[in-house]
């Protein structure tokens, strides 16, 4: 172990000068997330948007995906990823309107590593794949919209016409959805 | 000293004195007993305590009984009448004001001698020269955010000589923490020994519902709760604002469409009290086991001041829900840890009104110690995050190629200063001092 004051330089005082180039210190959040960044590795049918490429901690996904019932469509999600990143998950919000069994009205999303199920081993990355999972096998078991999973398990042909209509611009189930074809 | 005033000094002090003037079995291998070690107790040692809630105010009443005299407090919070019954340096009479102003006017009348220094202010609100002038720092926090915002503080003001710690510049962190029935305390040595980064893992995440589960099928009143405060909230926007957990307004609102979606569901036990702790994520806290981690913290205080004793290695838990139960045992530091397994790099800069930024990535990607990849290149200047350069992002890429051709100097990286670089063959971002080797460039 060490001894941390042997009395002869015990003097602190507070006048021992600062050290040149006070600079700020990246705080582990930030750290950790200029990595994930940094690696984000995105399957061809991801992009991201950095509206202030000197804030990484907040940006928007855009998902295309090209398969499924949701291939024609574009769909942008926002990321905020807040001081106690990776302890906590980023918060995301699906920006688009999307008649979606696990995605609501107002831009909520079900997926587990979002709430439940994250852990600091997880990354950016995971959630995107999380993400894009979402579009090529929505989810009926865990609605958030609970028609639309109705929907999809009863009748999946209907299901399609569904999204498809919403995916042009319309009303489907009482609901109105912009048009986000890409 | 005159005969009494004598005799009652020995009185007070005759059991530090016994440990601390006489050599013992159990005192540290190279403890050397002397009398101005209760001296720099009492005079030259410097404390900073963390937080004047639950736990501070059991801190700094066992510090100032213990001898120290020069002890600081931070808290940013104001006293609630819920506080009183185990914050006991607080009366009614104090509620709305200041935790640290409160608890440090209340020793300092109350044990003679004892100089605290309260700061109403948040830890956030001071840098690194507030900090270096400590020689001890003891937390009684509840959040995890506060926690590591301390320990990364910390561990970037230890001090490198040719990658060797120079220990002088190492201020030890004791920590505790209390959930009810359950405790922990903690010593860290930054640098040496693990972190609160290294252990994240130990914090457990914040209990969260699956949101379909919320949103369809609630069972407990909880998720009735979770509900509004996650959907209807955000979709009616009642004052236009987030959630103040402390605005009565905010919480009876909450608590009325909770109990409406409990009674719509059938669910019962919804009340306004837990309404206030699922909306403000309150643990119930028991005063016992705050006296006990406080009691512990102080004593790992008193022998990383003295040396008399080696200190705990360095994790103890505690649980008093049935029957009493407590375990040391040595966290283990990791080994890439995010925060402490830094150790600054140092790289030499000829000229930075020369270098290029696309030189220095060319040095990161080339140089047999590096050979990075795609390094991701980031900085802080006037305390605000800047993006150098970063290849693997497109929109961040676009916007940052003209800084290829900038130099350090153009760029406004000056001597000294760090960025950090990201890439795939580390596992975490390092840290880069950049020191010039020609500072005076006005050599004509
Ligand atoms: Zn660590």
């Amino acid at each position: 172990m060490i001894k941390l004051f042997s009395l002869k330089q015990q003097k602190k005082d507070g006048e021992s000068s600062p050290r040149p180039g006070n600079q700020k210190k990246p705080s582990a959040a930030q750290l950790r997330i200029t990595k994930d960044i940094n690696e984000l590795n995105l399957p061809k049918t991801c992009s991201t948007e950095f509206p202030d490429p000197d804030d990484l901690l907040t940006f928007k996904l855009i998902i295309c995906p090209d398969e499924g019932f949701y291939r024609t469509g574009r769909f942008v999600f926002s990321f905020k990823v807040g001081p106690n990143y990776p302890h906590e998950p980023p918060k995301v919000k699906c920006e688009t309107q999307v008649y979606h069994p696990n995605i609501d009205q107002q831009g909520n999303v079900c997926l587990n590593i979002l709430r439940e199920d994250w852990k600091p081993v997880l990354t950016i990355n995971s959630i995107v794949y999380g993400l894009q999972y979402l579009f090529l096998e929505p989810n009926a078991e865990d609605p958030l919209n609970k028609e639309a999973a109705e929907v999809l398990t009863n009748n999946r042909r209907l299901f399609e016409q569904n999204v498809q209509k919403a995916m042009r611009g319309g009303q489907v189930g009482g609901l109105y959805f912009e048009r986000c074809l890409k | 000293m005159g005969e009494s005033a004598q005799d009652s000094y020995q009185k007070r002090w005759g059991h530090l004195r016994k440990v601390l003037e006489r050599q013992g079995p159990f005192g540290h291998p190279e403890f050397e007993p002397s009398p101005e070690i209760l001296e720099f107790v009492m005079n030259g040692c410097k404390i900073l305590v963390i937080g004047a809630g639950g736990l501070g105010c059991e801190l700094l009443k066992d510090l100032a009984l213990m001898g120290f005299k020069n002890i600081h407090v931070i808290d940013m919070d104001t006293i609630e009448l819920s506080n009183l019954n185990r914050q006991f340096l607080f009366r009614r009479k104090d509620i709305g004001m200041s935790k640290a102003e409160c608890a440090a006017a209340f020793i300092n009348s109350r044990v003679h001698g004892c100089q605290v220094t309260p700061h109403y202010k948040r830890i956030q609100d001071f840098d690194e020269s507030f900090y270096r002038q400590f020689h001890v720092i003891v937390c009684g926090l509840d959040s995890i955010v506060a926690r590591r915002w301390i320990n990364g503080m910390m561990i970037s003001m230890l001090q490198y000589d040719d990658g060797v710690l120079d220990q002088s510049s190492l201020i030890p962190i004791v920590d505790g923490g209390t959930e009810g029935f359950k405790g922990n305390a903690r010593v860290i040595m930054p640098g040496l020994t693990a972190c609160i980064e290294c252990t994240l893992d130990l914090y457990p995440p914040q209990i969260t519902y699956p949101l379909c589960t919320i949103a369809n099928t609630p069972r407990l009143p909880e998720h009735c709760i979770e509900y509004v405060k996650v959907v209807q909230w955000p979709k009616e926007n009642p004052w236009g604002s987030n959630i103040d957990g402390d605005d009565p307004q905010h919480i009876t609102w909450i608590y009325e469409k909770s109990a409406e979606r409990a009674l719509q569901f059938n669910i019962t036990g919804l009340s306004y009290r837990l309404v206030q702790g699922v909306v403000k994520n309150i643990i119930p806290a028991v005063a016992s086991t705050n006296a006990v981690i406080a009691a512990v913290c102080a004593t790992e205080v008193f022998k990383l001041a003295t040396s008399c004793c080696v200190p705990m290695n360095n994790y103890m838990v505690f649980n008093d829900v049935d029957g009493i139960y407590s375990y040391t045992y040595e966290a283990e530091k990791k080994s890439n840890c995010l925060a402490c397994s830094q150790v600054p790099q140092t790289l030499e800069i000829k000229d930075p009104s020369k270098m290029k930024l696309k030189d220095l990535i060319q040095v990161l990607c080339e140089s047999a110690s590096f050979q990075m990849r795609n390094p991701g290149l980031t900085t802080y200047i006037n305390g605000k995050n800047k993006t150098l350069y970063m290849s693997t992002i497109k929109s961040i890429e676009e916007r940052t190629r003209d800084n290829l051709n900038k130099t350090l100097t153009d760029l406004g990286l000056s001597d000294n200063c760090e960025i950090m670089v990201a890439d795939q063959t580390s596992p975490n971002t390092l840290i880069l001092k950049l020191k010039y080797l020609i500072e005076d460039v006005n050599m004509d």
